[in-house]
């Protein structure tokens, strides 16, 4: 049997369907872990990423909380946590969001220190406060770059957040750890296939907010110069 | 009036970049700073806007601290075009013209009806309103840079280099543009530039800074090229300043010689006419357009071929052309004879080199003279 008949059947398996192990429940819970994790590293990551970019101060701190970001294992994190705090969501949101930290606060400062210097000076010029410079000049200029940080971090998230079946939490990790538990590897290769799948449709949603959210006016501006 | 009072800018590692500079900007004319980089000219200019602040000295506006009123509101008041035009890419070039209405609270509908307008007054055709920066040349983003300078019709308007990054065809359209606005206008404008001869053609006067922000001298163009102050204005102004300085006399004063003009259909006897007065006579149509040259031996009287002329050269217009234009026009011409035009484009008249030479000596002693009355009058 190869990987594709494993998916097969493990769709076409009634049973995959229905209940607290089904597949929409398991789908909805990483989904919740995955977009809670987002939510709270963006709204600490962005605020800062966009006040150090903006002020152009702070750019090697933030270096280094990002290298040691990155360099924590979120596995380890995870049973850190578990062990410190007990069964809950808290133990979990720890490693993911520390995981998607780096990213946002890293390319959100990259993003807002590429900015042409010259309509900002402009702007300053023509008597726009530092707010309205932040908003209204340097973030639509700098959105894309930012989406691509928030996108890279969500990935990551979503393919990460298996691991909060390993405290027994749900999500489509699940289906990976009693599968790998009951050496049923069918329910290894769907859970898998399912996570890669959610990972596609992220990928899809922030094309799509990038279409909606970044100016024509910036979209092409890249590629002609 | 913008009064610069013994202004200095220091900066934290020592480097002076405007030192005691004093200068009074008049109402309604161009104020062109010049100078080599390093000579605080954009420094200075910035701190007209407060986007640099002074280490002493002070600024005043119409007799008022420019730091009196919020600095936002002092900005808001004073249009301000950079190099490059500094466009926002994310907004079309109506919304980047209305930025500053905007922020002074209009509404949308209205700012965007003045933008249309200012458009029009810079000459950008008004399909280009729903475009982005991205799809404009560079003249085209200088304009609406302009366009947005002037939107809430500022008293000031500051440009710092704007036109120096643009190809010089595009620059000279620009800056017979600006003369035109400026005309119609009247704004205060504090132009900032490294081009001696843009300061030259657009500056009512003209500032001359020097290395380590030091005025070094500050005049109307005319007299910044009969009277240098020192010799680093004099290297700066360039060898042909001389030939540069015939820009700002008329050649009302030339006398011109209308019998070597004939037209197509001319007689033996005006053809032998104009022989008489110069070498070479100069063929229009019926309507006087200039045709070209020939020489008065080759021409059939009642048909001369137009194919068979030399060519005439560029004309210059009598009267409104500088003897700049006519000496350069005799020079360019292969008869040594400069072709006069009226408004119209209708020949007047021919003069010679020699001629122009002539005036060109009594236009300086007539200005020796004058300078001479004036600083009797004065000392």
């Amino acid at each position: 049997m190869n990987v594709l008949h494993y998916i097969a059947s493990f769709f076409a398996d009634a049973a995959h369907w229905h209940g607290y192990d089904g597949i929409p429940a398991r789908l909805a819970e990483h989904v919740r872990y995955s977009l809670l994790a987002l939510a709270l590293a963006t709204a600490v990551a962005l605020p800062l990423g966009l006040l150090t970019g903006h002020y152009g101060r702070g750019g090697n701190v933030l270096a280094l909380v990002a290298t040691a970001g990155r360099a924590l294992p979120s596995f380890g994190l995870l049973v850190l946590m578990f062990i410190l705090l007990g069964f809950g969501l808290v133990p979990v949101m720890v490693p993911l969001v520390v995981l998607a930290l780096p990213p946002v606060l890293v390319t959100t400062y990259e993003a807002m220190r590429s900015v042409d210097p010259s309509p900002v000076d402009a702007a300053r010029g023509m008597g726009m406060g530092e707010a309205r410079v932040l908003f209204q000049v340097e973030l639509p200029v700098a959105l894309p770059l930012i989406l691509s940080g928030v996108r890279s971090a969500a990935i990551q998230i979503v393919s990460t957040a298996t691991i909060a079946a390993y405290v027994s939490f749900g999500g489509l990790g699940r289906y990976i750890v009693d599968g790998l538990y009951q050496l049923d590897y069918e329910k290894v290769v769907g859970g898998a296939a399912l996570v890669a799948a959610l990972a596609l449709v992220t990928l899809g949603v922030f094309w799509a907010a990038g279409r909606f959210a970044v100016s024509p006016g910036v979209r092409h501006a890249g590629r002609r110069t | 009036m913008i009064r610069i009072d013994t202004v200095t800018k220091r900066y934290p590692d020592g480097t002076v970049a405007v030192d005691r500079l004093s200068l009074d900007i008049p109402d309604r004319s161009i104020t062109v700073l010049v100078g080599p980089s390093g000579c605080g000219k954009t420094t200075t200019l910035r701190m007209i806007n407060r986007m640099v602040e002074p280490t002493e000295g002070t600024i005043l506006l119409d007799g008022a601290d420019i730091r009196d009123q919020p600095v936002t509101a002092l900005r808001r008041s004073m249009g301000y075009v950079i190099q490059n035009a500094g466009l926002f890419q994310h907004r079309t070039v109506v919304d980047n013209i209305a930025t500053v209405p905007r922020l002074l609270g209009w509404s949308k509908q209205k700012a965007r009806a003045r933008a249309a307008e200012l458009m029009e007054r810079v000459g950008l055709d008004a399909s280009l309103a729903k475009r982005y920066p991205y799809q404009l040349s560079g003249g085209q983003q200088q304009r609406v840079g302009v366009a947005r300078a002037l939107a809430a019709d500022p008293p000031v308007l500051l440009m710092d280099e704007p036109f120096s990054a643009v190809d010089p065809v595009v620059r000279k359209g620009l800056q017979d543009e600006l003369l035109r606005l400026q005309e119609e206008l009247g704004k205060t404008i504090v132009f900032v530039t490294h081009d001696i001869d843009e300061a030259v053609t657009l500056g009512t006067m003209v500032a001359v800074l020097r290395t380590g922000g030091r005025l070094a001298q500050y005049a109307p163009p005319a007299e910044l090229l009969s009277a240098p102050a020192d010799a680093f204005v004099e290297d700066f102004l360039g060898t042909d300043r001389g030939f540069r300085r015939l820009s700002f006399f008329g050649s009302a004063t030339l006398r011109l010689r209308t019998a070597p003009v004939v037209t197509a259909d001319a007689t033996a006897e005006q053809i032998a006419a104009g022989a008489a007065e110069a070498p070479y006579v100069l063929v229009t149509d019926a309507d006087g357009t200039p045709l070209g040259w020939a020489e008065p031996r080759d021409l059939t009287a009642g048909r001369i071929d137009p194919a068979r002329l030399l060519p005439h050269g560029r004309p210059f217009v009598h009267g409104t052309g500088s003897l700049r234009a006519a000496l350069d026009c005799a020079v360019l011409s292969p008869t040594g004879w400069a072709v006069a035009v009226d408004e119209a484009g209708r020949a007047v008249g021919v003069v010679s080199q020699q001629a122009i030479g002539e005036a060109i000596r009594a236009a300086h002693g007539t200005h020796r003279a004058e300078a001479a009355e004036e600083a009797g009058v004065t000392g």
